[in-house]
């Protein structure tokens, strides 16, 4: 059994839509689970529908909506203080000294993050890379293992089959929960799954394939170092 | 935010001119813009608490869609698509561009303080 998980992804809504169903699977277990969050999702350009946020408005609304969503997956929430959208642009070794320090603290026994280069979002990438990074500097008789999320089109071709596979296919109302905490950016999900037209029904489909498993790479610090 | 009301926007940019202002402007079609279609480009650029002084501002356009001028001793900014418009903590002017989505994909703010970070 796991001791203690870190997850660390840069936006408010990463978590609910990358791992919902992994962290409750930690939960069930009794496992403890932190979400480190890098950003506010500051530059976010989802603003509610009907429209209820502004650019100036939005960090505190993501804000309230993650610590909801951390309250119904029932983890602690660590804020990084990162600007949304601008993590690539830091100082990669600071940012991994920051991570290392914090989970020299926690002690995890596992950290989930993005795979670099394969996650899409630059944030994303950034923040995954200095994770690896932070772990990596770690005594490798003692540090946590990492499991990397990716995301691109590519990425199963380019990496092969991922290690992990936690399937919510069949319970992806329970993923939902955590979701729809995100109401700012999470309206078109929301519509699709509550919604009762056709194209809703479709929607609610294509979500489900798309996030209703959540796969995850044991990173192979020897080999990809 | 709610639609453009042109006359009292352009009096609030009358407002600002011959000031030291702070500028927010910002496009973007978001970071999955090439994920989510690959024949589309992810393009965006971003600047954010750039003081600057401009002598003359405009707005102009129709039909709910509008351009905002501002003309520097030595330079010019611009936005374009722009469509609601607010105050935000009682004197920062926010102007932005939504799809029909509501999802924003220009904006340009205009504040005698700093914004936040
Ligand atoms: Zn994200």
């Amino acid at each position: 059994m796991e001791k203690h998980v870190v997850v660390i992804y840069p936006h408010p809504d990463d978590e609910s839509f990358g791992a919902a169903g992994t962290i409750s699977k930690f939960r069930k277990e009794g496992v403890p689970v932190t979400y480190l969050c890098g950003t506010l999702g500051e530059m976010g350009r989802n603003m509610g529908s009907p429209i209820f946020a502004n650019r100036e408005t939005l960090p505190k609304l993501r804000k309230k909506e993650l610590v909801e969503a951390c309250k119904i997956l029932d983890i602690d929430l660590r804020l990084l203080g990162y600007r949304d959208k601008t993590i690539e642009y830091e100082d990669k070794q600071e940012v991994a000294r920051h991570i290392k320090g914090v989970l020299e603290e926690i002690n995890p026994s596992l950290v989930i993050t993005h795979y670099p280069n394969y996650a899409v979002h630059p944030d994303h990438n950034a923040l995954g890379a200095a994770t690896i990074e932070a772990v990596g500097m770690m005594d490798a008789d003692t540090r946590p293992t990492v499991w990397a999320q990716a995301i691109s089109h590519n990425f199963e071709k380019v990496l092969g089959e991922p290690d992990i596979c936690i399937d919510m296919t069949d319970n992806f109302d329970e993923k939902m929960k955590a979701i729809v905490a995100h109401q700012s950016q999470a309206s078109g999900i929301i519509k699709a799954f509550y919604g009762d037209t056709e194209e809703s029904r479709d929607l609610k489909e294509a979500a489900i394939e798309r996030l209703g498993k959540e796969r995850f790479y044991i990173w192979d610090y020897p080999k990809n170092d | 935010m709610k639609p453009i009301e042109m006359e009292k926007v352009q009096e609030l940019l009358n407002g600002f001119k011959n000031k030291q202002v702070y500028l927010h402007l910002e496009t973007t079609n978001g970071a999955y813009a090439n994920h989510n279609n690959k024949n589309a480009y992810t393009v965006g650029a971003y600047i954010r608490n750039t003081s600057v002084l401009f002598t003359q501002a405009k707005i102009i356009g129709m039909e709910n869609v509008y351009r905002v001028g501002l003309k520097m001793e030595k330079g010019w900014i611009y936005a374009e698509g722009l469509t609601d418009w607010t105050i935000h903590e009682g004197s920062k002017l926010l102007l932005a561009g939504h799809d029909r989505e509501g999802r924003l994909m220009v904006s340009l703010q205009i504040s005698e303080t700093p914004f936040d970070y």
